[in-house]
């Protein structure tokens, strides 16, 4: 380890912190403006964090510690996976650790602490809320498993940053594979960020809620750091899916120059990507509840495809 | 015994066109009823009465081919258990109606189901469903967003729904007790806020009683601009009901297309008639306001772009493969059931079940209008998502042929108090179903008692069947498709 590594290491932090309610404003930006309203402020997301950490919480009575704990676990959980993934240099201080299926199981942790919170009160809506995310849970994780075991072929390392130090190395070339990974990919993101089709994050009504019907119970400082893990959340699979892709841009070396170039292209990334998330969003319905194992089998075959593509066809 | 000996004893009564009364005994109570069932009529209200002036009745108002019947019948008071028979056996609708009457009357009938309806002051025992792995999911009566209260009790099995009892009351703000501390020609304020969404459609149907019974001669101009008011006020219903349907399918776009062109229509009814929502719209004798001829052409051409850009956005609700897939078959409420559970209006329009009092007994000026009777057969979400475009339509149409034709004179007469004792009904084709408002007139111009009855009381228990072997999330969808009143039913 050394000064540049650890410097980068700590930026990438820092920025997915900083950026991860900036992301979600502007796709919800996007979305607003897709859908010809007038939109909500780029700062939003801060503002509601910053009024939430001025609250006071209110907890039920049969709250357990369980129940106080988790936010500081899902949010730790998300920085850690921020820490690992390689969203401006390849060469960080934690990328000997970062491994792409130990992300998987980051993802995991905080997605159980979640569920366990939730039915901790003994709720209806934080039960079903659980059932459902613990549903869509298992089912998006072997897809995106699939999806790391592909670019772990083509690299023959499961460590995110090689990996994608690798795919950003190669000479252009135009691999099917990956393409049909992406559109996997692109579907895991969907399903595991709580987005449309498969649950509406804009909704209020109780009884369709995956995620927000998890956080029912939350208030004040607690509720924001959740908030902000989903934010996390979204800007790490962002970011995930720009190690795999379009790797182009991020710096492979420990140069501060090439730090400096990766800022303004992971901005340029992630506002695309955020007006493509917004643009799914707005051209579709929300699938009824049982047609998100459908949904999430296909993405799962696309992975799979993109696997047998690769092994069979070598491309 | 058939319909016709009941028809050719009744009275008639004024106000809405064909209402007739008759007064029966407690034997006749239940053989009218049965003859109503016999002949496919349907339980349009149930009210009762209990004041020291006039003594205790019960009535009951049918709805049939030819029009509407209303029996009364006078009850003794005294220690009895039950005071008069119950109707849930005949028309499933009257249970609840039963137990509003005891909560607001004290008057029991003989239906089993005694628990509280309106009055929430005792414990409420929900039919339990038993079995390996069902559990219940109480809902409200407070709720994630900003809407009205009410409590549904779920018992589902995983996600499947078994069984959904719902419980409501909790608007309760008895409406009728205010009506009677009002003067009787002003009651038709307290009538345009029983349901907010169906103001015109619940004060132009008090105004019709009260004009019936006081001999009021309504100027043809005010009869069409009122027409225009109901018409005006169902298309900004459906506008908004069809964006929120969108909407609750994740379909954001919907809502937001939707609200522009409803804040088009409601700016424009402004503009025309000094009023957003027509609250104070109709008044007894007439209309408050008439419509000057340049607001008519704007009006008119605001109309003609709401039903353009409706169209264009039915095509895209139409091809929008999600959208489908979530309103097609969601909430199935067959065309039998709905006939047994007596669902009326826009639902009912959407089972199979061709009642439209705009086409069936046409008030002035509906009989000159002959709007289209809308009917699908399908019965689930997508048929009443389609009654409520194709409708959007057919109003859109009315409103612009009845700009058109407006017949030149007043919009106002006068009008006086009408005597004590006199009795009158309205009825009129709100956006919802029949509304229908039951007046009587007290001394010196007061109302001894007032019952509005909006078409929820009937299609709210049709809710329950419909949600049956759906999932939960398919809930909010199905209840909006219905989109029932809490306030026009709580009272």
């Amino acid at each position: 380890m050394n000064f540049s590594e650890l410097a980068t290491q700590v930026l990438e932090i820092l920025a997915a912190l900083a950026a991860a309610p900036l992301f979600l404003g502007w796709v919800n930006q996007c979305r607003a403006w897709l859908q010809n309203r007038s939109a909500p402020s780029l700062w939003l997301p801060y503002r509601s964090i910053r009024k939430l950490f001025y609250k006071d919480a209110v907890l039920a009575q049969n709250a357990s510690a369980l129940f106080r704990i988790a936010p500081y676990i899902v949010f730790g959980a998300m920085t850690v996976a921020a820490a690992i993934i390689p969203s401006m240099g390849t060469r960080m201080a934690l990328s000997p650790v970062a491994d792409a299926i130990a992300l998987v199981g980051l993802f995991a942790t905080a997605r159980m602490f979640i569920a366990l919170a939730a039915m901790d009160i003994g709720t209806a809506f934080g039960s079903l809320g659980a059932r459902r995310e613990m549903m869509v849970g298992f089912l998006a994780e072997p897809a995106l498993l699939i999806i790391i075991f592909l670019a772990s072929l083509l690299s023959a390392t499961t460590a995110l940053p090689a990996i994608s130090e690798y795919l950003a190395t190669q000479p252009l070339a135009l691999h099917p594979s990956l393409a049909f990974t992406a559109v996997a990919f692109t579907m895991v993101l969907l399903a595991e960020n709580a987005r449309i089709p498969i649950d509406n994050p804009a909704t209020h009504l109780e009884l369709t809620m995956i995620h927000e019907a998890l956080l029912l119970e939350y208030s004040a400082r607690h509720l924001a750091l959740m908030e902000w893990a989903a934010a996390l959340k979204l800007f790490n699979y962002a970011c995930i899916g720009f190690a795999l892709f379009v790797p182009w841009g991020v710096a492979t070396g420990n140069g501060p120059l090439q730090i400096l170039v990766s800022i303004p292209v992971l901005a340029l990334k992630l506002a695309l990507a955020g007006a493509g998330l917004a643009l799914i969003e707005t051209l579709s319905a929300k699938l009824r509840v049982f047609r998100a194992p459908e949904f999430l089998a296909t993405a799962f075959l696309f992975a799979v495809l993109g696997l047998l593509v690769h092994l069979l066809l070598g491309a | 015994m058939s319909l016709r000996r009941w028809l050719d004893r009744a009275h008639s009564v004024p106000g809405a066109p064909s209402v007739r009364g008759i007064g029966v005994t407690g034997r006749e109570w239940t053989d009218i009823a049965r003859d109503v069932a016999v002949a496919g009529g349907r339980l349009l209200s149930l009210w009762g009465s209990n004041t020291d002036a006039a003594g205790a009745a019960v009535y009951a108002a049918f709805l049939l081919d030819e029009g509407a019947l209303i029996a009364e019948l006078p009850i003794s008071t005294g220690e009895q258990t039950t005071h008069y028979a119950g109707l849930e056996s005949l028309f499933p609708a009257a249970s609840r109606m039963q137990r509003a009457l005891f909560d607001l009357h004290g008057l029991r009938s003989s239906d089993p189901d005694r628990r509280g309806w309106l009055h929430h002051d005792s414990e409420y025992e929900f039919l339990r469903v038993s079995g390996d792995g069902v559990h219940e999911i109480p809902v409200g009566p407070v709720h994630a967003g900003i809407i009205e209260p009410g409590h549904f009790r779920f018992s589902v099995v995983g996600e499947k729904v078994l069984k959904l009892e719902q419980r409501l009351g909790y608007t309760h703000k008895d409406i009728e007790r205010r009506f009677t501390q009002l003067p009787i020609l002003q009651g038709h304020r307290l009538a345009a806020r029983v349901s907010g969404d169906s103001a015109v459609a619940f004060s132009w149907s008090y105004c019709q009683a009260l004009e019936g019974m006081s001999e009021c001669a309504v100027p043809p101009r005010a009869a069409w601009l009122r027409a225009a008011f109901l018409e005006l006020e169902r298309i900004a219903n459906h506008l908004g009901d069809l964006g929120a349907l969108g909407n609750d399918a994740g379909f954001a776009f919907g809502l937001a297309q939707f609200s522009r062109l409803k804040e088009q229509l409601l700016r424009a009814t402004d503009h025309a008639f000094g009023e957003r929502y027509l609250m104070n719209a109709v008044v007894p004798g007439g209309t408050r306001a008439d419509i000057a001829p340049a607001a008519a052409v704007t009006l008119s051409e605001c109309i003609g772009a709401v039903a353009r850009e409706a169209r264009v956005l039915h095509g895209i609700y139409e091809e929008h493969a999600g959208l489908r897939d979530r309103f097609m078959d969601a909430g199935r409420l067959a065309t039998d059931l709905a006939r047994q559970l007596g669902v009326l209006g826009l639902a009912g329009r959407a089972s199979g079940q061709s009642l439209d009092l705009r086409i069936d007994c046409p008030c002035v000026p509906y009989g000159d209008l002959a709007p289209a009777k809308i009917v699908h057969e399908a019965g689930d979400v997508a048929a009443r998502v389609a009654v409520r475009f194709d409708e959007l339509q057919e109003s859109c149409r009315l409103v612009g042929r009845i700009l058109d034709a407006l017949p030149p004179g007043p919009h106002l007469a006068t009008i006086e108090a009408p005597a004590a004792d006199s009795f009158g009904a309205g009825l009129i084709e709100g956006w919802r179903g029949p509304v229908f408002v039951a007046l009587e007139a007290g001394p010196e111009g007061s109302i001894r008692r007032c019952h509005p009855h909006d078409p929820s009381w009937q299609n709210w228990p049709a809710l329950e069947h419909a949600i049956i072997g759906n999932i939960v999330p398919d809930f909010p969808l199905i209840n909006k498709s219905f989109n029932l009143s809490y306030s026009g039913h709580d009272l």
